[in-house]
């Protein structure tokens, strides 16, 4: 079967003043029908921007200037404006990172609701309602009927999240992208909206691109994970087994980091050095500067290969078990 | 909502009270209108039977709360030019000002809110930087200036239009109104252009300026990736945020329309407020002064008042503030 979504090679580049910075350079994954994609990296490692890219949402002075984005069997990249618009938010839909900024502090949750579901589909306003206030049932919204008349300021921070959900699931889409949406939540509220979007995903057969920064949460909830650093996806396989054998010394590194994984009284592990400038990467391996296998070799930008079955890596000297030294 | 009416109403008469003090005392400190309106002619009993019949000859304190009281009930003193209750003056006048400011913020929002629209949206097009430069004149050319300019070009030169008084005039609510004759609304047209140009630059800036921070909002961006038309984005999601501010500073600059107009009916002779003050400060006729002085307060105050319900109808956030105090 097809997949879902299919992306080859894109770049997405911003010309800024400063020179072109390239945000997403040569990124390319696939999403199955009703399976959930990890795309984990660092801030500013361009993984926000390949979501923002899938769904042509990229904002001047950006843009995409190659590579092909093909949702189930049609390229997407070059489609008019108007063609954009009756993709979101009917086939592919986004939720966003920080729920107190997504919804419009000015308009009641139904309007933002029922005006969703009239972009795409020419109901009467009730049918819309009763559609919005089943979707705010689904997400776990008690008593919809009365929520649907508040405004945004009057709900908490998961509630919002929810609503956004709710919002994304309206018209059932083949796809959604979720941009951090738990980030800014507490852990508490993190683990149910997790759980509820995962069995929405289930039960509907919705894929889902989850992006974070976050390893903890991807690990129980995708299928499959792309690692990006500085705009590259530098590892890609299924989560358990890139989270148990990392083969990029980068994936290492962050597994490594977090908290949990340390022994208690030792230092945390830490990549050293900062992610690099857009505007300036090192050439060959963006990771290079910060790589404890380093070499001559990796002066060279290294070429994606499949040193395992399933498992895609971006580097010269990946941690194969045989090779540890 | 009704303990915040009512602890505003208080706060208002306290501010009124003040203004009262404030403006007697100012006004008495000006000089002294019995020089003026006294013949030199008149003799020892004269002088001192016209001191007596205008109430000049007790001490300021009692001459004061003489007009509180007749103020309490409605009475503002009488003019000693015209001897007619100042107040009656006032209001016969006041249909052709108000009717002036109208146009004139009627005008601002017209023009001002496309204009303002467009060059927020696309601040970096040629067009929005020719209408950003012409409202930086809007706001530093003196409106004397452009008052005898527009009467220059459009009266004199081409003819297009009249440059004095009000034209034939109808009623309506038993006020004669000038819009509501052809002759009479292009009477109507050149002072109100004059007198809207700084209004007109105001709000171009005040839009633009809110157009470029809402369209980087998350709402709007989300607003798209429900696959919103652009109209209902721009028209709906940024349109409502950015009134507020708008709205604010109109209601405020509406009545500093009404204060100020004093030029711009000088020049078009148009017989206003605004003409009957330059007047009645000339001939320093004391009660008209107060009692004009005393309805720019209190509608200062309403404007406020009503900018501040407004505030609440437009930002639903405003509400819940009200109820928590």
């Amino acid at each position: 079967m097809a997949p879902t979504l299919e992306v080859r090679g894109l770049r997405t580049h911003f010309f800024t003043k400063a020179g072109v910075l390239k945000a997403v350079d040569d990124v390319s994954f696939s999403i199955e029908k009703g399976k959930v994609l990890g795309l984990v990296g660092e801030s500013g490692s361009g993984k926000s921007v390949t979501g923002f890219s899938v769904l042509g949402l990229v904002d001047p002075p950006g843009r995409v200037v190659d590579g092909e984005i093909i949702f189930q069997g049609r390229n997407l990249t070059g489609l008019s404006e108007e063609e954009w618009r009756k993709i979101r938010g009917r086939d592919i839909a986004m939720v966003f990172q920080d729920p107190m900024m997504t919804l419009n502090p000015v308009l009641r949750i139904d309007t933002q609701m029922i005006e969703t579901v009239l972009a795409h589909e020419k109901v009467s306003e009730q049918a819309a309602r009763a559609r919005a206030r089943e979707a705010l049932t689904q997400v776990g919204i008690p008593s919809p009927d009365e929520r649907l008349k508040a405004y945004p300021h009057q709900f908490s921070g998961g509630m919002r999240q929810r609503v956004a959900i709710a919002i994304a699931l309206l018209h059932r889409p083949a796809l959604i992208i979720a941009d951090e949406p738990t980030t800014a939540l507490d852990v508490t509220i993190q683990g149910q909206i997790l759980y509820e979007v995962q069995k929405l995903c289930r039960d509907t057969g919705t894929s889902l691109i989850w992006i974070t920064h976050d390893l903890s949460v991807v690990a129980g909830l995708a299928d499959e994970i792309c690692v990006m650093y500085a705009g590259r996806i530098v590892e890609r396989g299924p989560v358990d087994a890139v989270l148990d054998e990392p083969l990029h010394p980068y994936t290492r590194g962050l597994i490594g980091s977090v908290p949990s994984r340390n022994v208690r009284g030792h230092k945390l592990m830490q990549i050293p050095g900062m992610t690099p400038s857009l505007l300036n990467l090192p050439p060959g391996c963006a990771f290079r500067t910060r790589c404890p296998r380093a070499d001559d070799d990796c002066l060279v930008e290294p070429a994606i290969t499949e040193p395992k079955p399933g498992r895609e890596v971006r580097c010269y000297h990946p941690h194969l078990l045989d090779t540890v030294a | 909502m009704i303990v915040y009416l009512i602890r505003r109403l208080m706060q208002s008469t306290l501010v009124v009270l003040a203004m009262t003090v404030i403006l007697f005392v100012g006004v008495y400190a000006i000089g002294d209108p019995v020089e003026i309106l006294i013949s030199p002619d008149a003799d020892q009993m004269e002088r001192e039977r016209a001191i007596a019949a205008l109430g000049l000859d007790r001490p300021l304190w009692l001459q004061y709360l003489t007009f509180l009281q007749n103020a309490l009930r409605g009475d503002l003193g009488r003019s000693f030019v015209f001897n007619e209750p100042a107040l009656t003056l006032i209001m016969q006048k006041m249909p052709a000002t108000l009717e002036l400011a109208f146009a004139a913020t009627f005008f601002a929002i017209l023009i001002g809110l496309p204009l303002g629209l467009w060059a927020g949206l696309r601040p970096e097009a040629r067009s929005s930087r020719v209408i950003m430069a012409t409202s930086i004149l809007g706001f530093s050319l003196p409106s004397f200036w452009v008052g005898l300019m527009l009467i220059m070009v459009f009266a004199v030169q081409l003819g297009w239009l009249p440059s004095t008084g009000r034209g034939p005039t109808a009623e309506l609510f038993g006020v004669q109104w000038s819009f509501l004759t052809i002759d009479g609304l292009r009477h109507l047209i050149l002072p109100a252009i004059n007198l809207s140009l700084f209004k007109v630059s105001l709000v171009i800036r005040l839009t633009r300026a809110g157009v470029r921070e809402t369209v980087l909002m998350d709402y709007v961006k989300f607003a798209r990736a429900k696959g919103l038309s652009e109209s209902r984005v721009i028209f709906v999601h940024v349109l409502k945020n950015i009134m507020i501010p708008v709205i604010t500073v109109t209601a405020l600059e509406f009545g500093s329309t009404i204060a100020f107009s004093v030029v711009t009916e000088s020049i078009f002779a148009w017989p206003g407020m605004g003409k009957l003050i330059i007047d009645s400060i000339y001939v320093l006729d004391r009660p008209v002064i107060v009692a004009y002085l005393m309805i720019i307060v209190l509608m200062f105050i309403m404007l406020n008042f009503t900018v501040d319900v407004l505030y609440s109808v437009l930002d639903p956030r405003v509400r819940l503030q009200d109820q928590k105090a």
